[in-house]
């Protein structure tokens, strides 16, 4: 009786903690305010814009070919995909089609580029649940794909390789050997990191059931990418609809139905599988062909509307550009991954605690400016 | 019996960890990508293709290809090339001929897209391979590319 009435009189209040915009435990400059009540977490609310930079408006200032070195600063890890996105949509309004070498080396760039960004993540995931080790050994084997692109693309981060028509200059003649040896040495290492982290008791306790996202919900909030396929939901641009050499590959859709943070991990190691499977096929036999499509000094684009769907590596990109005639466009926009799969957060992590909250983030893989632009 | 399961797994795991990282260990620098830079400088060569600034090479006349037809100034995204250019009389032909004054060069706004150099139509431009773009005062950014008293090699036309 006494107990009880002491259970009774312990009061607790909601107060607010602001996550960021500087966090050490954040990825970039996100701002959560967490209305948290001790550890437990009733909202999360996610406040953006501490790194917009009108991308989109800068896009109807310039020419089509300068749209493409923007998208480098969307989303940075994977900013070959994105310029391949805004070429193929540019492609698409200008109704050319460019040769078999120039869409075999984009896939091929393609797949590194995802591959890094997945190696990123992987270490930082550790990281973020406490295991500083996997960072250094995902930056280890990081270094050879930084070295690929450094070397054929003349930058390691933001490569600008693509024009609208097909690629600025060919590959460099070490490419091919490049990239066999780091196939060859990643193969040993991809394991390795199963057995580092993936079977480790701390890390599954800390992932499994952890912000379970239903397949309903991953459909009705556009969760793509790695997100919405840990979920069971079937979302796979290349697979749906192929662009570029994807339709000449064959590779499995990485597919888990938990939709806890766990699945999103498995499917993102699953996808770096299938990304070297899939470079397995094309670095042997990359056609003779022309590097690109001739084009006029001065793009323009017939009056319409165009889209171009791509996977990156964090999901959907989409590049919608609506276009009146003239050099530059009436008005581009973005479809990010980044920013539907925010949106996901609140929804899946109420309830959670606060060490679970950066879990999941971690599992979400967020870059901040492509959610900003 | 969980419970003692959940500890045999949790000692097995983390063994298998450690065998990954002691692995490391032992055979520390095999296979080890670190570049001791700047201990390295003398020696460190960056790829042909690297982006480091644009530059414009000169012979040994003093003469360059760049004939001032300002292709890298209107591909330019952001406005780092600014060209200042001036009709001259060439004493060969007679005629007045467009010749560059001076080819500025903004570093500090460039984004090394390449764009400019992808349309320079006389390879008047190129990418150098400096990586050390660091200076002590902003004004030191903005380059004029072209050398003092230099002119246009003659037979180049754009």
């Amino acid at each position: 009786m006494v107990e009880k009435e002491i259970v009774n009189k312990m009061k607790t209040e909601e107060y607010f903690v602001n996550m960021g915009p500087q966090h050490p435990a954040a990825h970039g400059v996100l701002r959560l305010l967490l209305t948290i009540d001790g550890e437990i977490i009733k909202n999360v609310d996610p406040d953006l814009g501490y790194i917009h930079r009108s991308i989109e408006k800068m896009c109807e200032r310039d020419s089509y070919q300068q749209i493409v070195h923007l998208t480098d600063r969307m989303d940075y890890l994977s900013s070959h995909i994105n310029n391949e996105a805004v070429c193929l949509a540019v492609e698409k309004g200008l109704d050319i089609e460019v040769s078999d070498r120039v869409k075999v080396i984009r896939t091929i760039i393609s797949e590194l580029t995802r591959l890094a960004s997945h190696q990123l993540w992987w270490g930082v995931m550790g990281m973020d649940l406490g295991a500083l080790t996997t960072y250094f050994y995902a930056f280890r084997d990081r270094e050879y794909i930084n070295d690929i692109f450094e070397e054929t693309c003349g930058a390691r981060l933001t490569m600008n390789y693509n024009i609208p028509g097909g690629l600025m200059y060919d590959i460099h003649p070490n490419f091919v050997n490049r990239v066999k040896e780091f196939l060859v040495h990643f193969k040993t290492k991809l394991p390795e990191y199963d057995r580092l982290l993936t079977g480790n008791v701390i890390f599954q306790k800390r992932t499994k059931g952890v912000g379970v996202l239903t397949k309903e919900d991953a459909i009705s909030y556009g969760a793509t990418g790695p997100v919405g396929r840990g979920s069971g939901f079937a979302c796979d641009v290349r697979k749906k609809h192929p662009y570029s050499a994807y339709d000449r590959v064959e590779f499995k859709e990485a597919l888990f139905t938990e939709g806890d943070s766990l699945a999103r991990y498995k499917v993102r190691i699953m996808e770096m599988w299938e990304s070297m499977s899939i470079i397995d096929q094309l670095i042997d036999n990359i056609p003779e062909g022309d590097i690109k499509t001739p084009t006029k000094a001065v793009i323009k684009l017939p009056k319409g509307e165009f889209y171009q769907r791509v996977e990156a590596a964090r999901g959907e990109l989409g590049v919608y550009i609506n276009s009146t005639g003239t050099k530059n466009p009436y008005r581009v926009k973005f479809r990010s991954s980044g920013f539907s799969n925010l949106s996901v957060l609140n929804h899946i992590t109420k309830g959670a605690k606060i060490a679970d909250l950066v879990a999941t983030m971690a599992s979400f893989d967020f870059v901040i400016p492509d959610i900003d632009r | 019996m969980s419970y003692f399961s959940d500890i045999y797994n949790g000692i097995k795991t983390l063994l298998t960890g450690m065998s990954v990282t002691g692995g490391y260990f032992i055979r520390a620098r095999k296979g080890s990508i670190t570049q001791q830079y700047p201990d390295n400088r003398e020696t460190l060569k960056m790829f042909d293709r690297f982006r480091g600034e644009v530059v414009m090479p000169h012979d040994e006349n003093n003469e360059h290809y760049c004939t001032g037809c300002q292709s890298c100034e209107i591909a330019c995204p952001n406005g780092s090339i600014e060209i200042v250019w001036d009709r001259q009389v060439d004493p060969e032909t007679g005629k007045k001929k467009k010749m560059i004054d001076k080819h500025i060069y903004h570093l500090g706004m460039c984004t090394m897209c390449g764009l400019c150099i992808e349309s320079c139509p006389t390879d008047a431009i190129v990418w150098a391979q400096n990586y050390e773009n660091s200076v002590y005062d902003r004004k030191y950014l903005t380059k004029v590319l072209n050398q003092p008293g230099s002119k246009v090699k003659a037979g180049i036309e754009d």
